[in-house]
Parts: structure tokens; sequence; C-alpha cells
């Protein structure tokens, strides 16, 4: 029954990976605009944003749901791949900016006549995606290792990964960076000699987001069922144990750290050519707190939750902020809070809460569950009829 | 006090250990030979748990020499290094993975390699689940394999953390109070299961309970204020006037 759900599970994903990749890009390109089955460009680049949210909700539950480490920064590596796709996009806009210079706006307002050494070969694609996994990769690395070697737990972890990514945000909204301040980069022309802004770019860059979030879906659906994936659950749910079992536990938080980093740091890569924008703003530790919500919201612990609560609650969230702009962080925030009480499973768990209480009021009538299980009177018989002097458990006695 | 010649499979000699002033271990001496099924009591705050800490490599001690084997130093190691070495330990509380099945639970336990990217690789093996079935039936959970441990009653929490550790095939078993919050009947059980695995590894149990020390005790050796106090067998312990004051005249069971 549960390996049959499981299975259920991946079919389910690829066949909505197979519309999503092939259907709605289709829709997009071959039917006429007045057509009902039209897919807007607009929805397009909308949904690739939300798909990018999803590989970064994934990335906050491998370390939340899977390893109980959780993270209030994870987009500062969002943030960070976003940028280094953002130095090529820059690059690419050649002279075509406003002072039609051949280097970025922001650096001829700042009195730079030559581009500086570190931007230099950012004009090369590969390079830049090298940098991208390489960057928050040994950002990930390092403050990993510090922490974990350190053995920072709990929430100690969780108010230094807030610190560390509002320590970026305000280093980057410096000018002096030469990374653009506080407005970013943005206007953006090409991207691997396509026009940005055409539709068909749009659409390769969609396809491009989901083959990537099946991608990381594939991988972390392996990764859980490996041993490792076994040790990251052991270490959520007995650190100790998993320590005094002989595992070098900052190791394995280490590696599942900076993985998530890099799936983090491609999904930033992936959202900026499709927003045209990126700036600190997207470092602001209220950018990883939303993150959080989405996986509470879809259900921690499961891969398929937090693809589902970053499309559920981003689309909430486009309609909230046109209908009632003022309120949606309370919206938010209320509804975190109703997750949490109510819903600790999220929308994933939320058919088996149904069942419990289905079971529990509307077959109570019925008389099937009233009567005490079997094992009790068993316990019963076996403890107080048996002996009934040695009957009761001893008490725990306190640690010496 | 001049140690033999002997090999011990673990020795702490004048270890000393202050949290804050207040000595938890004070000169401690303890020797144990192989195979040796040891109980250590003591009143609460007698510095048991700190001592299995010091042993585990939880914690470090101020001074003095705690050796495994032969001249392994442990003061100088981490947890998991310890516990590689062959030192496995039993907490208070049960912990096992409760997430897991029991199988998996023995499956991550059993000895081999520790490292993560072996461990992204590694398969199970046939010999594998058949040590896993040998651990299965000497903790009498054959038939809960299958279930998650979570849903395991306490008593058996306590003895699927046993079999983890004997899964580990360690040399050296440190078992912290395996008969806190078990029946009698469970408890008698704990003891049988602990006395099966005498001679095959070295043992040490701490333990309050005065009746189960009775069923398991061989020697026993009694700390007070981080000191041993004496050591004999169970009937040498309880005469002794000094446990007496100490230990026995308040705790002593009906």
């Amino acid at each position: 029954m549960q390996s049959k759900f499981k299975n259920l599970e991946i079919w389910v994903v690829m066949a909505v990976a197979l519309f999503v990749v092939v259907a709605l890009p289709c829709l997009n390109a071959c039917t006429p605009e007045s057509s009902w089955f039209h897919v807007s460009n607009f929805t397009i680049t909308v949904y690739g944003k939300y798909l990018c949210y999803a590989m970064l909700a994934i990335s906050v539950d491998l370390l939340w749901g899977y390893t109980g480490l959780l993270s209030l920064g994870q987009a500062l590596f969002f943030t960070l791949g976003g940028y280094m796709m953002g130095m090529y996009l820059m690059r690419m806009i050649g002279d075509l900016g406003q002072y039609h210079q051949p280097i970025p706006d922001f650096l001829v307002f700042l009195g730079w006549t030559k581009l500086p050494a570190f931007w230099q070969p950012f004009s090369s694609f590969p390079f830049a995606m090298v940098m991208a996994m390489l960057l928050p990769g040994a950002l990930a690395g390092i403050f990993g290792y510090l922490a974990f070697r350190s053995r920072i737990r709990g929430v100690y972890f969780s108010i230094l990964t807030q610190a560390l990514t509002y320590a970026a945000c305000l280093l980057f909204f410096r000018n002096s960076l030469l990374l653009g301040g506080n407005n970013g980069f943005t206007d953006f022309k090409f991207i691997l000699g396509h026009d940005i802004r055409e539709p068909a770019t749009q659409r390769y860059l969609f396809i491009a987001s989901g083959l990537a979030l099946l991608l990381v879906y594939l991988l972390c659906k392996w990764l859980t069922k490996t041993k490792l994936g076994k040790v990251q659950r052991a270490i959520r749910d007995s650190e100790n144990r998993v320590m005094f079992s002989g595992y070098s536990t900052a190791n394995f938080k280490l590696f599942i750290f900076v993985f998530a980093a890099l799936i983090a740091s491609l999904a930033g890569v992936l959202y900026v050519p499709q927003v045209g924008i990126i700036n600190p703003g997207e470092m602001a530790p209220d950018k990883s707190l939303e993150a959080v919500v989405w996986v509470s919201v879809g259900g921690r612990g499961t891969l398929i939750g937090p693809i589902i609560g970053a499309f559920a609650v981003n689309a909430m969230k486009s309609w909230a902020t046109r209908a009632y702009p003022d309120l949606w962080l309370i919206f938010l925030g209320g509804m975190f809070i109703f997750v949490t009480v109510f819903m600790p499973k999220g929308i994933v768990g939320l058919p088996a809460q149904l069942r419990m209480l289905w079971n529990r009021f509307a077959r109570k009538p019925a008389g099937e569950t009233i009567a005490p299980p079997e094992s009790v009177t068993e316990v019963f018989n076996q403890e107080f009829k048996k002996s009934p002097t040695q009957g009761t458990p001893k008490p725990t006695p306190p640690e010496s | 006090m001049t140690p033999p010649i002997k090999q011990f499979v673990l020795l702490l000699e004048g270890v000393n250990k202050t949290f804050d002033g207040f000595k938890a271990i004070n000169d401690l001496n303890f020797y144990m030979d192989e195979g040796e099924l040891r109980t250590i009591i003591g009143p609460n705050g007698a510095g048991k748990s700190t001592m299995m800490d010091i042993i585990t490599g939880r914690t470090r001690p101020d001074t003095g020499k705690v050796e495994f084997g032969k001249d392994t130093d442990l003061t100088r190691m981490n947890v998991p290094e310890i516990n590689r070495l062959g030192i496995g330990r039993k907490f208070q509380t049960p912990s096992v993975y409760i997430h897991h099945t029991v199988f998996e639970n023995l499956l991550l336990s059993l000895k081999g390699p520790r490292g993560v990217f072996n461990a992204l690789l590694a398969l199970t093996t046939s010999e594998q689940r058949d040590r896993i079935e040998v651990v299965l039936k000497t903790i009498g959970l054959t038939k809960k394999a299958e279930d998650l441990a979570g849903s395991l009653s306490h008593g058996q929490k306590q003895w699927l953390e046993i079999g983890m550790l004997l899964a580990q095939d360690p040399k050296l078993l440190l078992v912290d109070e395996p008969a806190a919050g078990m029946t009698d009947e469970e408890t008698h059980k704990t003891g049988e299961l602990l006395l099966s695995l005498e001679g095959k590894h070295s043992i040490i149990v701490i333990e309050h309970d005065m009746t189960f020390v009775r069923q398991i005790a061989r020697k026993v050796t009694v700390l007070h204020q981080g000191h041993v106090l004496c050591e004999g067998s169970v009937d040498d312990v309880q005469n002794d006037e000094r446990v007496k004051e100490v230990y026995l005249g308040r705790k002593k069971k009906n």
C-alpha cells in the first residue's frame, strides 16, 4: 500500500511535468491569442517564476523537513545564483545601455570608464554558470563547516542563517561592491544570443525551469532513498544516537547544506532572466521566511509538498497583492499560524488528516472504533490480573 | 594504587572533571577486564553519567588517563571516532529513530563504513540482512522488523536500542539504566538479555534498581562523589558500612 502510493506520486509528478514542459509552452506558441486554450506570455513568465520558487522550497525542505535544520537564509543562495546570472546578462547588454558605453550603466554612473577586473570573465556564460555553483557552494561550505563543527543546532542555527543573509543583504546594498547597489541589475537585453523579451526566449526559459525542477525533484527523491537519506532523517529524529553510532553528523549536515545551497542557486539562476531584475532586496530576511511558509503550507518532510506550497502560496500572493495590497503580510502570517496549529503536515497531509477526522466522527455511531483495542485488554490482563502486586511500571529515576 | 601489568579493556586513572567549581569526577580509578559484566551503582550526582560521557568522548576530563584496550588514548578523540573503535553507548531514555522501521534502525547501526559518500552509494547486502535477522532474534523483535520504531512500547524501544549497539558488534557496551521505566517482567527480560551477552562483549551497566542489580551483577562498583567508594560482589557491597551510609540506607528496596 505504502510503496504503491509512493510510486503513484512519481507517476503523477511525471505527468504534471510533461504537461508543464510540453503542453503549456505549446499552447502558448501554437494557439492564437483569441483561443480559449491560449496560454498568455504573462502566464508563462509567472509560472516560470513559481517553478524557480518551488526549487527554492525543496532546498529549504531538504534542510528543515528532512534534516531538522531550519535555515532562515536560504534565499541568500538563491540570490547569489541570481547575481551570477545577472552579471552575465549585464555584460550581454553591451553598449545598448542608457549611456551607450561598453560597461554597465551603474558603473558609468559611479565614474568608471573601464570594466573592473572581476567583471571581465562574466562575458562568458559557462564561467558565470560555474561561478553560480562555486560561490554559493563555497559560502555554504565555509559557513556550514564552522557552524556544524561548533555544534550549532536548533534555533541558534536558524538565527545564524538569518543573520548571514541579512549581512549579505547590507553588503550588496553598498555601491562600492560594484554590483549595482540597491538597484541591482535590470534592463537585460540578450541571453545566449536571443532577445530576452521575446516570448520564444521566455518559453525556453520556462521549459528549462520545468526540467530543472523535475531534475531536482528526482535527484532528491533518489537521495532520500539512499543510506545517506536515512542517516539524514535519523539526524533529524535523534542526532545523539547517530553520533554515538559512529557517524560524524557534522559531515552529513555539511553535505546536505551545500547540496541545498546549490539547488537554491540553480533556482536563482533561472529566476533572474524570467523576472528581468535582481537586487539585494531578494536577500532580505523576509524572503527566506516566505520560503519557509511555502514549505510548511505544502507539507514538510515530503518532496511534493514544497512544490505544491510554492505554487499555492505564490498564486495566492499574486491575487492578494492585487486585491488587498496592504493585507498580504497579515494574510501570510495568519496562514502560517493556521497551518502550524491545525495542519502540521500541510496540504499534502490533509487527506490523511480528513480521513482521521472522518473516522472519529462519522463512524462513531456504527460502533466500530468505540471498543478499546484488543491490545489494551491484553496488556491489562497481563499486567494486573496475573501479578497484581508487581503490575505497575516503576517510575523513571531522575538522571544522575 | 598501582595497576597490574594485565591488559584491561578499559582503564581510567586519576581522572578529574570539574563543572563550574563542582567536582563531578574526583581522582577516579577504574579498571575493567575483557568480557566482564560490570555494574556501577551510586546515588544521584555520584558521577556515573559523567563517567560515561568521559569514556565516550562527550566530555573531556581535566586531568587523568582514559585508555581503551592497548594504549588507545580516548581523551583525544571525539564521539564518532570513539564509537568506531567499538564502544557503544545506550542512553537512559530510549533514543531510536522513530520515523524509521526497526529494520532500518538496525541497518544504520550495523558495523561498517561511516563516510558521507559511502552512505550515498551503499546498498544493503544479504550478509547485512542476515546479521540484522540475528540481532532481531536476540532482542526478540523479529515480528516488528517492518514496524516504525516510534510505534514500539517503551520497553521494546529500550531493547531496540540495545540491539542497535549489538549490530555494531562493539567490544565494550555502556548501558545506562536499561530498566528505567520498565515493568518487572520487562526488567527481568532485559537482565537475561544482558547476561546472555556476557563474555562476548565487555559490558558496563549503570543501574539504580537493586533487584535488577542482584539479577545481573557479578562485580559491582559503587561511585560516590565522583570517586570509587568500593568494589566487590553485591553482598560485599551491600554489607559495606560506607555504602550503607551513602547509598543503600536511602535506596534499599523493601
